[in-house]
C-alpha cells in the first residue's frame, strides 16, 4: 500500500534511516520486490475465522442488547426471527470457542512443545513488556510534538491491547455467555443471582468488544490516514520492505542485526490474494462501522 | 303491488289523477315530522275502524304520495310475512290515532307510533339507555326502535331475516357506531369500535364462524337499555365488567375474584383492573395469538411500570421487545387471572412454587436456579447488591477504555494529519528518531 503511496511516510522512514539500515543488510535493497512475511496461513486463517464469528456475534446479539429500537427489531427480522437468531448466535459462539481453543492450544504447543520461551518475552511476545510503556508514553509525545516518533519492534503496544482486550473479552463473554446458554447446568454450583451478572456483563463486555474492534481497532489497523482505507497485511500476510521499515524499524534492524531478515523474505502476494484481501475488508468493515453506527445511534438518541 | 280494493271510491289512483292538490292521506311513521305524543289507547274496533285491506285501499298502491311527492306505499306481502303481519296486528293497532279518524284520505300527520302500547317494557328499558337519552338531548340521530327493528317488514329477533339477529347485530349497530362521520361527531376517541370487534375473537366467531353464542353487541351492552359504561347501572360499568364476561367466561371470572385484581376490585380499588383493561373491550384477541401475547405486555406495563422497566432488562423482555414470544412473558410466571402478590404462598412466583414456575420453560430449574432475578434492577443496591457493583465495574471499564482510546486515536489522527501536511518539513524530525527510538 505504502508502496503505490510515497506520501504515506512518516518520519522514520526517513533517508538517514535508510542508510543505516542498507548498511546493516549489507546489500542494496531492492524496495519494489521484496515483501516479509508477517502472519502466516494459520494466524491469517484464525483471524480469518475470528472475524466471521465476531461479525456474526456482534450482528445476532447486538438485537437484543438494543430491543427497543426500530433497526435492532428490523436486524432480528432480518435474520429469520428470533429462532434462527437466537441458533446463529451459538453456531458464531462455537466457532469463536473453537478459535480461541486452537488459538491457545498452539501458544501451549510452542511453549511446551516446541520449547519456544519467545512467546512469553521479547519482541515476539505478546506479554505487555516495559518498553511498551515507554512506546506509549513516546507515542503520545509525539502526538503532542514534544518528541519524535518512536520506533516500534514486532507487535506494538495497541496491537498487544487489540489482543489482550479481545483475549480478555473472549473469555469474560465466552464464560458469561455459556452460563446464559446453560443456566440449568450451571444451576447445579452457581447461585442464580450469578446469572444477572452473567446477563450484565455479556452485554457490556460486548458493547466494549464490539465498540472497540468497529472504532479503535479500525482507526489503528485501517483507517488512520497511513492505512486508509485498508491495511490487507492480516489478509496477504505480506509487508513489503518499506512498510517493515516505516513502520517497525526496530524489527528490521534487530533480524538485520541478527542477519535473520532472508528468514522472513517471501514474495508480494499475488494478485488473487490482494483481491480476495480488499473484498474481505470492503464487506467486513461497512459491517462493523454500520453496527457501530446504530450503536451510536441508539445511545444519542 | 296494489291490492284491488273492495271499495272503488278509496282507490288512490283516481285521486292522484284528478289533479287535487290534496293527496291521499298518510299512514307511515311519520318520525321525523310528527312530535311525540302519546297515542290514545285504541278504542275496540268499532264499525268505523279500518281494517287493514282499507288502508291497502291506497297504501297498498305504490304510486300513491303525499302533497309533496314522498311516497306512503306499504308493500303488503313483507307486512304479510312480517312478524306483526303473522300476529296478526292491525294497521290501527300500531297507528293508533287512526281509529277513531273517520274521514278518508286522512291527515298527512298522524302521531307517531307507539310500541309501548304492546312492548311496554323494551320502550320503558330504552327510555332508560343512552339512545332516548340522546334523543331528548336533540340529537336526531339516535336510534330509536325502528331504526333497529324496521317498520312494516319488521322480523322477530330469532329470525335470520331481522337485522337484530344474532348474527345480524353487530353490522346493524355499526350503521352508526361504525360510521366515521358519526364517531367524529360523538368524540369517539377508541375509534370505530365496530371495526375492532369485527377484528376481535368474538367479531371473527359471529362473522367468520357463524357462532350464535359468541357474543355480540348486545351480549355485553344489552339491547333496549343500553347504558354508558361510565353509569354505574351499564352491564360495561367497570365495576360490572367480570359479571358481564362471566356470564361467558365463568370459569376465569372465578379465577379472577381469586386473584389481586379481582380482590382489589372487590375492597373497591379504582385503579382494580377488570376484563377489558387488559383483554381490550372490543379487540379481544385469542389468548394464543403472538399479537396479543405482546399486547398484554404493555397493558401490565401501564400499571405496572417499575417492573415493566426491569422486564425489559432481561432476556425475556427484550426477546418480546423485539416481537417475538418464545420467552416468558408477565403471564408465563405470574400467571393470567389469578395473580397473586409474591409474599401470597398460592402466588406462581412466591418463594415455594417458583422452582415449578421456572421449570416450566427451563426443565431441571433448582433452588440455586431460582434466584436469579427475572425483574434485576442494576440500579438498587439494596436488591442486587452483587449487579449493582458490577454494573458500576463494567461502566467505569467502558469509560475508562474508550475515553483512553478516543483520546489516543484523536491525537493520533490531528498529529498524521498535520504530518501530512507539512510534508517535508516534519520529516526532518525524522532523523532525530533514529537515535531516540527505543531497542
Amino acid at each position: 500500500m505504502a508502496m503505490e503511496r510515497p506520501d504515506a511516510r512518516l518520519d522514520t522512514a526517513a533517508p538517514a534511516a535508510e542508510g543505516r539500515v542498507i548498511e546493516a543488510v549489507g546489500a542494496p535493497v531492492d524496495e519494489a520486490g521484496r515483501h516479509y512475511l508477517r502472519f502466516d496461513a494459520f494466524h491469517r486463517l484464525l483471524h480469518g475465522l475470528l472475524m466471521l464469528a465476531f461479525l456474526g456475534l456482534a450482528a445476532t446479539g447486538l438485537p437484543l442488547l438494543f430491543s427497543d429500537e426500530g433497526w435492532a427489531a428490523r436486524l432480528a427480522r432480518g435474520f429469520g426471527g428470533f429462532a434462527v437468531a437466537h441458533l446463529l448466535h451459538r453456531v458464531f459462539a462455537s466457532l469463536l470457542i473453537a478459535v480461541f481453543a486452537t488459538h491457545v492450544g498452539h501458544v501451549l504447543h510452542r511453549v511446551f512443545v516446541r520449547k519456544d520461551l519467545g512467546v512469553l518475552w521479547g519482541p515476539s511476545s505478546m506479554v505487555p513488556q516495559p518498553r511498551d510503556f515507554m512506546e506509549l508514553v513516546r507515542h503520545f509525545r509525539w502526538f503532542v510534538g514534544l518528541g519524535p516518533r518512536p520506533r516500534f519492534d514486532h507487535f506494538t503496544y495497541w496491537e498487544k491491547f487489540d489482543y489482550w482486550a479481545v483475549f480478555w473479552g473472549m473469555g469474560i463473554i465466552g464464560g458469561s455467555g455459556l452460563v446464559l446458554w446453560f443456566p440449568v447446568l450451571f444451576a447445579k454450583f452457581l447461585p442464580g443471582w450469578l446469572f444477572n451478572i452473567a446477563l450484565l456483563i455479556h452485554g457490556e463486555e460486548a458493547l466494549l468488544a464490539v465498540g472497540f474492534i468497529f472504532t479503535i481497532h479500525f482507526f489503528n489497523t485501517h483507517l488512520r490516514p497511513e492505512k486508509f482505507p485498508v491495511d490487507r497485511v492480516i489478509f496477504t500476510g505480506r509487508l513489503t520492505e518499506q512498510e517493515l521499515r516505516e513502520e517497525r524499524l526496530d524489527e528490521f534492524d534487530r533480524l538485520a542485526r541478527e542477519g535473520r531478515l532472508a528468514e522472513f523474505r517471501t514474495g508480494p502476494p499475488t494478485p488473487a490474494l490482494l483481491a480476495t484481501s480488499s473484498m474481505v475488508a470492503a464487506i467486513a468493515v461497512p459491517i462493523g462501522l454500520f453496527l457501530v453506527s446504530m450503536i451510536l445511534y441508539a445511545l444519542l438518541s | 303491488m296494489p291490492i284491488a280494493s273492495p271499495d272503488a271510491s278509496w282507490r288512490p289512483v283516481s285521486l292522484a289523477g284528478s289533479g287535487r292538490t290534496f293527496v291521499a292521506g298518510v299512514v307511515l311513521l311519520l318520525l321525523a315530522a310528527a312530535p311525540p305524543l302519546r297515542a290514545a289507547a285504541a278504542e275496540p274496533g268499532t264499525a268505523l275502524s279500518p281494517a287493514n285491506d282499507d288502508c291497502l285501499a291506497c297504501h297498498g298502491d305504490p304510486s300513491t304520495t303525499r302533497a309533496d311527492g314522498s311516497r306512503v306505499a306499504v308493500d303488503a306481502a313483507q307486512f304479510q310475512k312480517s312478524v306483526h303481519g303473522q300476529a296478526p296486528v292491525a294497521c290501527i293497532d300500531c297507528h293508533a290515532d287512526l281509529t277513531s279518524v273517520t274521514e278518508f284520505p286522512h291527515a298527512e300527520t298522524l302521531a307517531r307510533v307507539s310500541c309501548a302500547s304492546c312492548h311496554d317494557e323494551a320502550v320503558t328499558a330504552y327510555s332508560k339507555g343512552v339512545h332516548a337519552q340522546a334523543r331528548q338531548q336533540a340529537n336526531g340521530s339516535a336510534a330509536t326502535c325502528v331504526d333497529c327493528h324496521g317498520t312494516h317488514g319488521m322480523a322477530a329477533s330469532k329470525d335470520p331475516a331481522s337485522p337484530t339477529y344474532a348474527l345480524n347485530l353487530p353490522t346493524l349497530c355499526g350503521r352508526c357506531h361504525g360510521n366515521p362521520e358519526i364517531i367524529r361527531r360523538g368524540h369517539i376517541q377508541i375509534g370505530n369500535i365496530v371495526a375492532q370487534y369485527q377484528d376481535s375473537i368474538h367479531g371473527r366467531a359471529v362473522s367468520k364462524s357463524g357462532l350464535l353464542v359468541a357474543p355480540n353487541c348486545s351480549s355485553c351492552h344489552g339491547n333496549h337499555e343500553i347504558r354508558r359504561r361510565t353509569d354505574p347501572a351499564s352491564p360495561v360499568h367497570a365495576a360490572r365488567v367480570p359479571d358481564t364476561c362471566g356470564k361467558c367466561h365463568e370459569g376465569i371470572e372465578t379465577l379472577y375474584r381469586r386473584g389481586a385484581h379481582g380482590t382489589a376490585l372487590a375492597s373497591e380499588d379504582p385503579q382494580a383492573p377488570v376484563c377489558k383493561d387488559c383483554h381490550t373491550a372490543h379487540n379481544i384477541q385469542s389468548a394464543g395469538t403472538p399479537t396479543w401475547r405482546l399486547a398484554v405486555i404493555r397493558e401490565c406495563g401501564t400499571c405496572h411500570v417499575e417492573s415493566m422497566k426491569t422486564y425489559r432488562d432481561t432476556f425475556h423482555g427484550q426477546v418480546t421487545a423485539l416481537g417475538f414470544t418464545r420467552v416468558a412473558a408477565c403471564a408465563d410466571c405470574h400467571g393470567a387471572h389469578e395473580i397473586h402478590p409474591k409474599h401470597d404462598a398460592r402466588s406462581t412466583v412466591s418463594s415455594v412454587r417458583l422452582v415449578e414456575t421456572c421449570g416450566k420453560c427451563h426443565p431441571g430449574a433448582n433452588e440455586n436456579f431460582v434466584r436469579y432475578d427475572p425483574h434485576a434492577d442494576k440500579h438498587n443496591r439494596a436488591r442486587n447488591p452483587g449487579l449493582f457493583h458490577a454494573a458500576r465495574l463494567m461502566d467505569g471499564l467502558l469509560i475508562l477504555v474508550f475515553a483512553f482510546f478516543g483520546i489516543h486515536s484523536g491525537l493520533w489522527f490531528t498529529r498524521t494529519v498535520r504530518v501530512r501536511w507539512s510534508g517535508r518539513g516534519e520529516a526532518g524530525q525524522g532523523g532525530k528518531s533514529d537515535g531516540d527510538g527505543a531497542s
